[in-house]
């Protein structure tokens, strides 16, 4: 298919005009929705913005994945600058809200309280419901067969099992972040012990040679 | 009894499409029409809408700043991303539509840090890597456009959107090439998100299995080195005490 078939100057045929139509509402039909992992480094602050339309419903689930105390300031602004809503220091939520302005809406991470520790926060922005596959599923006349509605059944219980397979992965992935770091700092402070252990010992030997090595005539008090 | 052949994976939700004033009938009204003049102004409506429609989720970035994503995918899975800047114009205090000779470079790590995809595109990109190891793989977007040192303080706004797993197929063109009913469509998409789950799984085996290699590693370490420590704390002791004990008799006060 080759919506680049139409050149400037020369007419389309109806139907290259309907596959470029097609495409296009398959385009403006998609599941407006974003879902992304990204690196918040320490006292810093990142935003995303998203237009939604008036009336429709957005969620927003969020989690820190690792970094410091695993827990994150976030807050969500309507395109008039209120807020609608805020947390601070959480590890996960989720939040859903349905537009009353349509705008432009800002959720923003915050990791400001934070000094040295960066953070990586997984969140996943969903807007609207998600639209059929074809874009003329949606204006049908008939009802759905039982084959059809058993298929959109199993759609959604897919739907279901994928999301808290991303559930488990974000919680294994957090755990395993927390025991990797459990293992290197082991390692770390054995070592470092090990040093001390060395060093204490020699200097407590050196220490106290140091105070019977004086020149004071007094331990030698016992030949005369 | 499959008669389907499988598009390959790609992951998760799509992100948004072109917005359209009026909604999706609106553009049906203006196409019967009819004049050819008319549709051929609507074709290269369409396709620029196509081309330039908004990506929903944006955020913004300063000139020389890099930002990084990270998709945590199992092996063989598809990953299509697709983003849009917009520079600021300081003068008129808005963001231009479109600002040619802006460009982005985009470099994709796999999760032991080499290098898949290292490419630079113009102000409006789509990228696609696979993963041949399953694990966390970077993604970092940065902006190495020389216009941009002419505006001081430049910003720019990206659109993006990155897909990977079944949700980012393209069913209806799937349904075109295969010549597939609606209802065979319907189990294709079943298909695809039943193998997506399987390959998650086969990934989270994979892991559980890092995870418990790191706990009895933890556990090895702490074991070995606790026996160690002790054995050297009891020999300083011994160490100390007869190093003393011939220091003292050397100073004739034993």
């Amino acid at each position: 298919m080759g919506p680049a078939g139409a050149r400037p100057g020369s007419p389309p045929s109806p139907p290259l005009l309907l596959l470029l139509l097609l495409l296009l509402l398959l385009r403006a039909a998609r599941p407006r929705g974003a879902e992304l992992t990204f690196e918040l480094p320490d006292s810093a602050k990142q935003c995303f913005h998203e237009d939604v339309e008036r009336g429709a419903k957005f969620s927003l689930d969020y989690q820190v994945i690792t970094g410091g105390h695993y827990d994150v300031d976030c807050y969500v602004e309507d395109p008039l600058g209120k807020t609608i809503y805020r947390e601070t220091k959480k590890q996960y939520d989720s939040f859903t809200h349905r537009a009353e302005v349509k705008g432009v809406y800002q959720f923003c991470f915050s990791n400001e309280f934070s000094t040295f520790s960066h953070k990586t926060v997984y969140f996943d922005f969903q807007v609207g419901d998600e639209p059929p596959i074809l874009p003329d599923m949606g204006n049908r006349v008939t009802a759905l067969t039982q084959m059809e509605s058993a298929c959109v059944t199993i759609h959604e219980a897919l739907k279901t099992v994928i999301d808290s397979q991303t559930h488990y992965r974000l919680r294994e992935a957090q755990d395993r972040a927390r025991a990797e770091e459990l293992n290197s700092r082991v390692s770390y402070w054995s070592v470092g012990e090990t040093v001390a252990l060395f060093l204490v010992s020699f200097s407590q030997v050196l220490l106290l040679k140091s105070f019977f090595t004086e020149k004071r005539p007094a331990p030698r008090v016992a030949h005369s | 009894m499959r008669t389907l052949r499988l598009a390959p994976l790609r992951r998760r939700d799509w992100g948004a499409g072109a917005r359209m004033r009026g909604g999706p009938r609106a553009f049906v009204g203006r196409c019967r029409g009819g004049w050819r003049r008319a549709m051929g102004q609507l074709a290269l409506l369409l396709l620029a809408l196509c081309a330039a429609g908004a990506r929903g989720l944006y955020f913004h970035i300063g000139e020389t700043e890099k930002r990084c994503f990270i998709e945590e995918i199992p092996d063989e899975t598809m990953v299509i991303g697709n983003y849009r800047t917009q520079m600021w114009d300081k003068q008129k205090e808005v963001f231009l539509p479109s600002t040619p000779g802006l460009g982005m470079h985009v470099e994709v790590k796999d999760p032991e840090g080499k290098v898949v995809l290292s490419r630079q595109y113009g102000s409006e990109g789509r990228f696609t890597f696979t993963s041949h190891t399953p694990g966390d793989h970077q993604i970092c977007l940065h902006s190495n456009s020389t216009r941009m040192s002419l505006f001081a303080g430049g910003r720019l706004r990206v659109h993006l959107d990155i897909q990977g797993g079944e949700h980012a197929n393209n069913y209806p063109e799937i349904a075109a090439k295969d010549k597939l009913t609606e209802l065979q469509l319907r189990a294709r998409q079943l298909l695809d998100q039943v193998e997506q789950i399987q390959k998650e799984q086969d990934y989270q085996r994979y892991r559980e299995e890092r995870f418990r290699l790191t706990s009895e590693s933890t556990n090895q370490r702490v074991l070995w080195w606790s026996i160690a420590q002790t054995v050297i704390l009891i020999l300083t002791g011994i160490w100390q005490m007869r190093h003393l004990k011939s220091f003292f008799e050397a100073k004739k006060l034993v």
